[in-house]
């Protein structure tokens, strides 16, 4: 009797956690699924999860892509941007924050408020100048605009995430191996980069799987199909006139989240401290 | 100067560089065309406050997509909030499936701003769609439009909204972790209810984490861009025009650059004052004590 007490309300919570989390990835697993099933039986067969053959034909006709650019070409370029904009943005953000962090200049205050502002300040705002200026150094219809200004330590969340971790580190390491003869570039690269390398990886996986995500600027400067990225490639299947290939369109989906999710499956610990401890947007 | 300030100029440099060349130096020139009749091809002409004027007393469908975009903004953040605080007190509970559940409710918020949910979310909820097939299995055929009807088509990009409250999840969960369990203990011996200690111990303990996430939910709210843009374009009959794709229509499709540099700089005032007006609110509902 008193086990039944105990394990009935158990029971209960489980079946009722486990049915709102069935809800809640309903929507994926249900692409996921018909990205299996015969283009025009999808729709037919909508309330049926689990497809009865499965198939990878969506996946071929997926992959042919549009005009003769294959998928490939799209995910090659997604990958080659969101890889470089990080490696750049990662590097860049980690020597800000060194120099934040442990050296004092004049005009550090200064700088370190722009940065809390810079947070705040939204991308739309900068939308149309950053436009304009990238059209006067011709940098209009090339990756520039998506790559180079990361190289400057433009994202603020990052500085911070990384200045609150390199303050965590004991100073007395600098001390000594100033001591030691050691210059600042020197502290930096063989003391304080190795240590943070925790923090890297967080700003790194947030870095990527924005680029990855990113639809606004590859729509803005991005006018060449061959130079799409996933996100912008996707789109093309929604566009009125388009040859409404469904099945294909959930398969390249399913494709263009695959990265997301593998981070999400191995990396969670990094992406649930970035979270939690700074309010990253996961 | 010295050894370390020279460093730390220069350590800096990356940020001073890009400070300067990609957000101030921008920021000025939009100021300045704010104020201009500009269509990107020919030169600025000084107009002064007209374009602002324009916005104010001579545009419908600006004031129509402020009003929609408060309205999102207004609903879906405090839903997202009370789901995202409600299943984090589930998931504080210890079990073997603990990691799992939190896992699965935390995902939709990993995926969810890209394209490829935008598009499943179309096809989810069109007149054909998936969710139509669904109630139309329990009987009679269903095809409503949820897209094509004013009065539904701006809660398809809500449920969307709603549905990623799992990063606010992760926030309050750490935030939960960390309220220490003697207040509880405490409680029980003084005979208090589980209600009166989430109001009186949990709730109050929370109120900055809270504010922590209302204040970024509905900046993020205001600028929700990608979803409206695939999902309806502003349509039906702009009920769910978005300030932002309002202003990329207005800088991108139509050039009218000016206008649309006007519209971004009252939108980041907007963004300030609604900013502002929150940390207002702070000392009257969150809890700044020390434990």
């Amino acid at each position: 009797m008193n086990k039944v007490r105990k394990t009935l309300p158990a029971a209960i919570y489980h079946i009722v956690v486990c049915f709102f989390g069935f809800v809640m990835i309903f929507p994926l697993v249900w692409m996921i699924m018909s990205s299996f099933k015969p283009t025009n039986t999808i729709f037919t067969t909508a309330s049926q999860l689990i497809p009865e053959t499965w198939e990878l034909q969506n996946y071929v006709n997926g992959w042919k892509g549009f005009a003769d650019i294959s998928f490939g070409v799209f995910f090659g370029n997604s990958l080659f941007i969101a890889t470089v904009a990080t490696l750049g943005t990662v590097l860049s953000s980690s020597m800000v924050a060194f120099g934040f962090a442990r050296c004092r200049f004049r005009g550090r205050g200064l700088l370190f408020v722009a940065m809390l502002l810079s947070m705040m300040l939204p991308a739309q705002v900068l939308m149309i100048p950053q436009y304009l200026w990238y059209q006067k150094l011709s940098w209009i219809g090339t990756y520039m605009p998506m790559i180079a200004p990361y190289f400057f330590a433009i994202q603020g969340f990052f500085i911070y995430l990384m200045v609150n971790f390199i303050n965590g580190l004991p100073k007395e390491l600098d001390e000594a191996a100033k001591i030691d003869g050691c210059s600042y570039a020197g502290i930096y690269a063989k003391i304080i980069l190795p240590l943070t390398v925790p923090a890297l990886i967080t700003a790194g996986i947030f870095s990527f799987m924005w680029r990855w995500d990113d639809f606004l600027s590859a729509l803005l400067y991005v006018n060449k199909s061959v130079m799409y990225p996933v996100s912008l490639a996707l789109k093309l299947f929604c566009d009125p006139g388009s040859t409404s290939d469904f099945g294909a369109m959930f398969a390249m989906a399913t494709l263009s989240i695959i990265p997301s999710v593998l981070i999400f499956i191995f990396l969670q610990r990094y992406l649930v401290e970035g979270i939690s401890t700074s309010g990253l947007k996961g | 100067m010295s050894k370390e300030s020279t460093a730390g100029v220069i350590f800096s440099l990356p940020f001073i560089i890009g400070l300067i060349a990609f957000i101030l130096v921008p920021m000025g020139m939009s100021l300045y065309y704010s104020f201009c009749d500009y269509n990107i091809i020919s030169e600025p002409v000084f107009v002064g406050l007209d374009n602002y004027k324009k916005l104010f007393t001579g545009d419908e469908i600006f004031l129509t997509s402020l009003g929609i975009t408060f309205r999102f903004a207004l609903i879906s953040v405090p839903l997202r909030l009370f789901f995202a605080l409600a299943v984090a007190m589930i998931l504080l509970k210890k079990t073997r499936m603990t990691g799992f559940y939190r896992a699965t409710y935390y995902l939709p918020s990993i995926i969810g701003g890209s394209v490829a949910v935008s598009i499943l979310w179309k096809r989810l909820f069109a007149s054909d769609g998936v969710l139509n097939l669904l109630i139309s299995g329990l009987g009679e055929p269903f095809t409503y439009s949820w897209l094509g009807n004013t009065s539904t088509a701006i809660w398809v990009l809500i449920i969307l909204s709603v549905w990623q409250f799992g990063s606010s999840m992760l926030i309050f969960l750490a935030s939960l972790k960390q309220i220490p369990t003697s207040l509880y203990e405490a409680a029980k011996v003084d005979g208090a209810s589980r209600a009166s200690q989430f109001c009186k111990i949990t709730f109050p303990l929370l109120t900055p984490t809270l504010f922590f996430n209302l204040v970024m939910q509905t900046i993020n709210g205001f600028l929700a861009f990608t979803q409206c843009y695939i999902i309806t374009q502003g349509k039906p009959m702009n009920s769910t025009l978005f300030y932002t794709v309002y202003m990329y229509q207005q800088s991108f499709e139509y050039y009218h650059t000016g206008y649309g540099a006007a519209m971004a700089w009252v939108m980041l005032a907007l963004i300030a004052m609604i900013t502002w007006l929150l940390f207002g609110t702070k000392k009257f509902w969150v809890y700044d004590g020390g434990l």
